[in-house]
């Protein structure tokens, strides 16, 4: 009865191993490379000639002159050729810690009150590219100050990058930080 | 928890049901053989593998042929990866996995779990991604399906002695729906901005630093597309569908967590006509669709209430946003995890291990329940069967008559096989937490302290049995104990359910198919429907409420109070 299955099966893996792990793979890849190269390489914003990073994943930015993206799990934060999260649990001091820490420097470069949860949690792949259009707008007037830009027209800049939830509910109001830190570069020149 | 939260689950399930009615008629004419639009090439597969298309096979005969074809993908996938460094396109020279390791990984992909112990981005390569993980997605997704479409079979006539051909039904499965979808919606991605690229990374020069930064890439689209559709789960990046590479958009995000159902919903339909009684299809269905909706709704509303310590520490009351994505929000990004434990896809979008106690308890709990809402395709459907067959039988023990599905009666043999293949599940999984953290370096691997480390390997057993693959992602889960363990429990979990499920099959097509009588306890209105929901809850989920209230439920109370591990 085994034997009896035996060409069968191992000739259908065989078969089938080379046309959707070979063939398949190849031939789509050839495909998308040729009609869609942009997204296909993995969407790279170019400055000068030089690949200055993705539209789709996160960098770091630190410092005053520049709207903070959120935290990352990854060593260190925001290092592309890795991802993932902190996996620690709700219940965790070590989390409750951290996230004392962040809400303090936070409210001291942005002011008291409340802090926005994405300003102060890590995302799940590190590598986040978006806040809150919340804690762009709060981080606006102190970046603003640091640049020696009128306020309104940094809260403006955050407002035009906002992308707003399709259908009013698939999704949020967030703001690409790289997208957005590149506009305010065009703003002055830091 | 917000309307539009809510408006947006309500969203998913409408696209997903208006996407399943077609399908589940069109995957109905694949299994009735009516679908022939690649002939030339299916009948070039057949001469070429030498099989019969026109033969008929007994169950036996039939899984046989399933187990001897996961063998071999096992041992030519297992040796994949133990020889990944010698073998082509392996641009980040990625040596091969250890033994341990490469068993896990092989069991994992065969089994359509897709449990990962191994880091992605540096353990394995493009080529042992492509043409060794990527065909088991679509193969045994294959396999599922044809299993789920035998059983189908023996609901059709009286004094069946074929479930049908395996290996057509494998075939076509590929040919006519996995493929043509696949291709479909990895387009669509790839359009979004998901890399389909045979480069492994592309260095970037950092707009503040002026920094070389490597960014991770690789023919992801494909892989993505097939690891939603066929309830595979395996992320192309460890972060899973939380990367902005594997899920970039809130569109994607929805179309993924749509792909990842539509199969599971289609099922029964496809059932329904298949035994031509399209009301006991939708029953099936709505069953799985309740308790789906239902744990949607939990999750969303324990996730959207937050961390109360953390709201206590300073942080807007704006829900918990560990471990998620800002461009997916609260409500989709948990509909999404619980889709895919609903599922047996086992994908993430953010990360389970930082859920709330009440919103992780939800995917550990749809895990527990059997994986039948709607489950992985083809085995949510064959499991449901099971607990529609208990279902009708606790209805008949309590009006003291032979209980009868679909006008097959129902009896000792079929109640023991189906009771068997419960109870290996629940033995595998509490047996194998409960041992594990006998061990030392059992409770080594734990993440985190407190009930939460109960959790996390509760949560492991449940993932590696019910062949779902996601994971409270914290556990260090490449140690000789996990390895081999939840390996050993993921081939239990598949084949030796499986087996049982296709007797019961073979058991049942052998016996004539009664015509309804006034006495027959109807299998199709909301009695039927609240039946099967209870008799899931209870057997699949009563006997693992003592170990969910020692983790999530001990969390959950201690959290409100204020204490911290």
């Amino acid at each position: 009865m085994i034997l009896r299955e035996l060409r069968p099966t191992i000739s259908l893996v065989i078969a089938f191993t080379l046309l959707l792990g070979v063939m398949l793979p190849w031939g789509f890849t050839r495909a998308m490379q040729a009609a869609l190269p942009w997204q296909a390489n993995g969407s790279l914003i170019m400055q000068n000639g030089q690949a200055i990073g993705s539209a789709l994943i996160g960098q770091a930015f630190t410092g005053p002159l520049w709207f903070t993206p959120r935290p990352s799990a990854l060593t260190p934060p925001y290092n592309s050729a890795t991802s993932g999260a902190s996996n620690l649990a709700s219940s965790s001091s070590a989390l409750l810690q951290t996230i004392k820490t962040r809400v303090s420097a936070y409210q001291t470069a942005y002011g008291p009150g409340p802090v926005p949860a994405d300003a102060v949690t890590a995302s799940g792949s590190g590598l986040d590219p978006d806040i809150s259009q919340d804690n762009a707008l709060r981080q606006a007037p102190a970046i603003a100050a640091a640049r020696h830009l009128p306020a309104a027209l940094v809260v403006a800049l955050v407002t035009a990058h906002t992308r707003q939830p399709v259908l009013g509910i698939i999704g949020t109001a967030h703001v690409n930080v790289l997208e957005l830190n590149l506009a305010l570069s065009q703003l002055h020149a830091p | 928890m917000t309307l539009s939260g809510l408006a947006y689950i309500g969203l998913l399930f409408a696209v997903v049901l208006g996407l399943a009615l077609p399908l589940g008629r069109y995957m109905a004419a694949i299994f009735e053989g009516r679908v022939r639009w690649l002939a030339p090439l299916e009948g070039g597969l057949y001469r070429l593998c030498g099989i019969d298309p026109a033969r008929q096979m007994g169950w036996q005969a039939y899984a046989v042929a399933l187990l001897l074809l996961s063998l071999v993908h096992f041992v030519l996938l297992y040796a994949i990866l133990r020889l990944q460094y010698y073998l082509p396109l392996n641009p980040a020279h990625i040596p091969g996995m250890s033994p341990r390791l490469a068993f896990n990984t092989a069991a994992s992909f065969v089994t359509n779990t897709n449990w990962q112990a191994y880091t992605p981005e540096s353990q394995i390569s493009l080529g042992a991604q492509s043409y060794g993980l990527a065909v088991h997605m679509f193969l045994s997704a294959a396999a599922g399906i044809a299993a789920a479409a035998a059983v189908m079979r023996a609901f059709t006539g009286s004094h069946l002695t074929s479930l049908g051909n395996v290996y057509t039904d494998l075939t076509r499965i590929t040919l006519y729906l996995l493929v043509p979808v696949a291709l479909v919606a990895a387009i669509l991605l790839v359009a979004a901005g998901v890399p389909q690229s045979f480069a492994a990374s592309v260095t970037v020069h950092l707009v503040q630093t002026g920094a070389a930064q490597p960014i991770a890439l690789g023919p992801v689209a494909l892989q993505e597309a097939i690891k939603e559709l066929g309830t595979n789960g395996g992320g192309f990046f460890n972060a899973n569908s939380a990367h902005p590479f594997e899920n970039p958009t809130a569109l994607t995000n929805l179309l993924e967590n749509a792909l990842l159902l539509v199969i599971g919903f289609a099922l029964p339909l496809s059932f329904g006509h298949m035994v031509k009684a399209p009301a006991q299809g939708r029953a099936l269905m709505l069953s799985m669709a309740v308790l789906l909706a239902a744990g949607c709704v939990a999750s969303y509303a324990a996730e959207a209430a937050g961390n109360p310590l953390h709201i206590a520490a300073g942080v807007a009351p704006q829900g918990n946003w560990e471990g998620k994505e800002m461009r997916f929000g609260i409500p989709a990004s948990t509909t999404f995890n619980v889709s895919a434990t609903g599922t047996s896809t086992g994908a993430v979008d953010g990360f389970t291990d930082s859920y709330t106690p009440l919103g992780g308890l939800v995917p550990l709990f749809l895990m527990q329940l059997g994986e039948v809402t709607p489950g992985g395709v083809g085995s949510g459907f064959y499991t449901i069967i099971v607990f529609a067959l208990l279902a009708v039988f606790v209805a008949g023990l309590m009006v003291g008559r032979t209980p009868e599905y679909l006008g097959k009666k129902v009896q000792a043999r079929e109640i023991k096989l189906a009771m068997l293949a419960v109870l290996i599940l629940t033995l595998l999984i509490l047996g194998g937490a409960g041992l594990s953290l006998l061990t030392a370096s059992g409770l080594a691997s734990l993440a985190n302290a407190g009930p939460h480390g109960l959790s996390e390997m509760l949560y492991a057993w449940s993932s590696a049995t019910e062949n779902n693959g996601s994971a409270m992602a914290g556990l260090s889960a490449d140690t000789p104990l996990l390895d081999y363990g939840l390996g050993i429990a993921m081939l239990l979990g598949r084949f030796a359910f499986m087996v049982p499920v296709l007797a019961i099959a073979g058991s049942l097509a052998a016996k004539p198919r009664l015509p309804a009588s006034s006495g027959t306890f109807p299998t199709t209105g909301p009695l039927f429907v609240g039946l099967l929901v209870g008799v899931i809850i209870i057997l699949g989920g009563l006997q693992f409420m003592p170990a969910d209230t020692l983790g999530p439920l001990a969390e959950h109370f201690l959290l409100q109070a204020g204490k911290t591990f």
